[in-house]
């Protein structure tokens, strides 16, 4: 699952007549967890969805050097997970029906799943500790339950770059500590993690933290740095409050 | 799943024992030896019996199509103007060339399925093009309505233009299984597998598609092919049933329903179960047809109407949000 490098050089992006990016270039490192923050309506979604291959922009987007279109599709999914945000509609698959999707790239065509796809369905399951609620319809799971299962689905593509946009809007405190072990679990076997994040204690955990406001990139760097904080602060209108407890940096409004 | 199809299975063929077994005369044994009663049986009763069961089938595929394919749990045939544009097609075509209730030949049978399909890809068409595209759900199903009404107008121009296909187009309007021969059966039997294979060929791509768009195509799904085929297979399926039975409402959307309301399934087992469960709904809709005011007959689209329109009520209330949102 290592290996895969993701790169996007982008010069505008629009969506129905207004332009939502402007020039923009990243590169998610492998072995490295990136968080992009921002003020709503940053476009950091969109961004992410651009770094999907999910919209067509104008300027470039790279898998292992090599122009996405060129790519075939299911290599591109095998390669790239996506995890996005309040789009599930599948009540009616049960939740291992669910995770097993993430398997698709990697089936034949019409194959039943083999002993490889079931080894990793419940492999991701019991890491998002989801695996107690296999048999259970996903329209009758709660809102943090059914983000593990979704969270699942996109782990068990076993992939070397993964996408999460806003993957922490339903989970509990006790559940955001576990999918940042998880993300670092995936970090260590070398994947490209990138989420959108509107927690920016979580954010600030990051190995990188990407700052975005009004479709432009205003700042990469890590959590640790000055410069990141000065960004933050700029670009949340100087309305944070930046501190240091235990070794880890918050940032609370001010 | 295996024992809800051995089931679905056991109780079609009860139900075709008894379409075979009752009559305009009532209950009617099969055992009967006389030559007049056995032609009975074996031209009418049988065609029309099976007949019933396989335009209640494609219906229902028809709808479990639609409703994965749309995500949208109220999707069926009549949504998306396609049944509309089907008795469009078979108004157009018995408009050109008139028509007599003794014209079934298989020839004229192939011709109103092809107007029918015509017709239906030409409503899913338009209102694809209306809707510019099927991104959005909601104005697809507005889409679906516009071009419904209006191609339903269409029909009833045409029928009012040539009073001679009036009687025909009545029938047709309220839903028929009274004309079904085995010509009919075999243009139904060669449709439902057809659209069955494509459909179970995408039905995985059906459950990625469930997770949203965007999932679906993050994991390879190739969107506009498995549209193209669905779309062409909900047509089919619809031109099918409605160019040998006319309008009948529901099935489509209730059969999927019942399937689903069992317990969780993914794609492969909706598109199984459904056929079956629609094929048993139209089949006792129709013994009932017939068996109500026996030696008269209702028409069986009346019947489906009824109980189809009950149970949505029903549903509506029991579930107030499990049909108009999905979260």
């Amino acid at each position: 699952m290592s290996g895969a490098s993701l790169s996007l050089e982008l010069r505008s992006l629009q969506l129905g007549g207004t332009t939502i990016l402007h020039a923009l270039k990243l590169a998610p490192a492998a072995r490295a967890w990136t968080a992009v923050v921002g003020p709503n309506g940053a476009g950091k979604s969109t961004m992410l969805r651009a770094l999907a291959g999910l919209l067509q922009f104008e300027g470039s987007l790279n898998l292992q050097g090599r122009a996405w279109a060129l790519v075939p599709a299911r290599e591109r999914a095998r390669a790239v997970a996506w995890l996005g945000q309040n789009e599930t509609s599948a009540d009616d698959l049960s939740a291992l029906d669910v995770v097993m999707l993430g398997r698709l790239p990697h089936q034949p065509w019409l194959a039943p799943a083999s002993a490889e796809d079931c080894s990793a369905v419940e492999q991701a399951m019991r890491e998002t500790q989801s695996w107690d609620w296999r048999g259970r319809a996903l329209g009758s799971l709660s809102g943090g339950e059914r983000q593990r299962v979704l969270l699942a689905r996109a782990l068990a593509v076993q992939s070397g770059v993964l996408l999460m946009d806003e993957p922490l809007a339903h989970p509990d405190p006790p559940h955001q500590s576990d999918w940042v072990q998880i993300v670092r679990r995936r970090v260590a076997v070398g994947a490209a993690v990138i989420s959108v994040l509107h927690e920016l204690n979580i954010a600030l955990q990051a190995d990188t933290v990407v700052v975005m406001d009004g479709g432009r990139i205003v700042h990469q760097g890590p959590p640790d740095d000055p410069a990141t904080h000065a960004a933050l602060q700029q670009v949340f209108q100087q309305r944070l409050l930046i501190l240091q407890v235990q070794g880890r940096w918050l940032a609370l409004n001010s | 799943m295996t024992g809800r199809l051995l089931l679905l299975l056991i109780g079609s063929a009860a139900l075709l024992a008894l379409g075979l077994a009752i009559g305009s005369t009532g209950w009617s044994p099969l055992q009967d030896s006389d030559p007049v009663m056995r032609q009975i049986l074996w031209d009418i009763r049988a065609p029309r019996s099976i007949g019933a069961w396989l335009a209640g089938a494609l219906l229902a595929l028809a709808g479990a199509v639609a409703q994965g394919l749309f995500r949208n749990p109220l999707a069926d045939p009549y949504l998306l103007g396609c049944s509309a544009g089907a008795s469009l097609g078979v108004a157009a075509l018995l408009f050109m060339m008139g028509f007599s209730p003794t014209a079934t030949a298989l020839a004229l049978r192939v011709g109103m399925t092809g107007a029918a399909f015509v017709g239906a890809i030409g409503a899913v068409l338009l209102t694809l093009l209306l809707a510019r595209g099927v991104e959005q759900s909601l104005r697809l199903l507005l889409a679906g309505v516009v071009v419904g009404v209006v191609l339903g107008s269409g029909s009833a121009l045409l029928t009012l233009m040539n009073p001679d296909i009036l009687r025909a187009m009545q029938a047709f309007m309220l839903g028929s299984t009274g004309f079904v021969g085995w010509s009919a059966v075999s243009i139904m039997v060669t449709a439902l597998l057809a659209c069955l294979l494509v459909a179970l060929g995408c039905s995985r791509s059906l459950d990625a598609l469930s997770l949203g768009e965007s999932t679906a195509q993050s994991l390879g799904v190739r969107l506009a092919m498995v549209r193209v085929l669905l779309i062409a297979c909900l047509a089919l399926a619809t031109a099918a049933a409605v160019a040998q039975c006319g309008l009948i409402a529901f099935v489509g959307l209730v059969a999927p329903h019942l399937v689903r309301s069992w317990g969780p399934v993914t794609h492969r087992g909706l598109l199984l179960l459904s056929p079956l469960t629609g094929g048993m709904l139209l089949l006792a809709a129709d013994i009932g047809a017939r068996w109500l005011i026996a030696p008269q007959e209702l028409p069986v689209g009346i019947i489906t109407a009824l109980l189809g329109g009950s149970y949505l009520l029903w549903l509506m209330h029991r579930r107030p949000l499990g049909l108009g949102s999905r979260r």
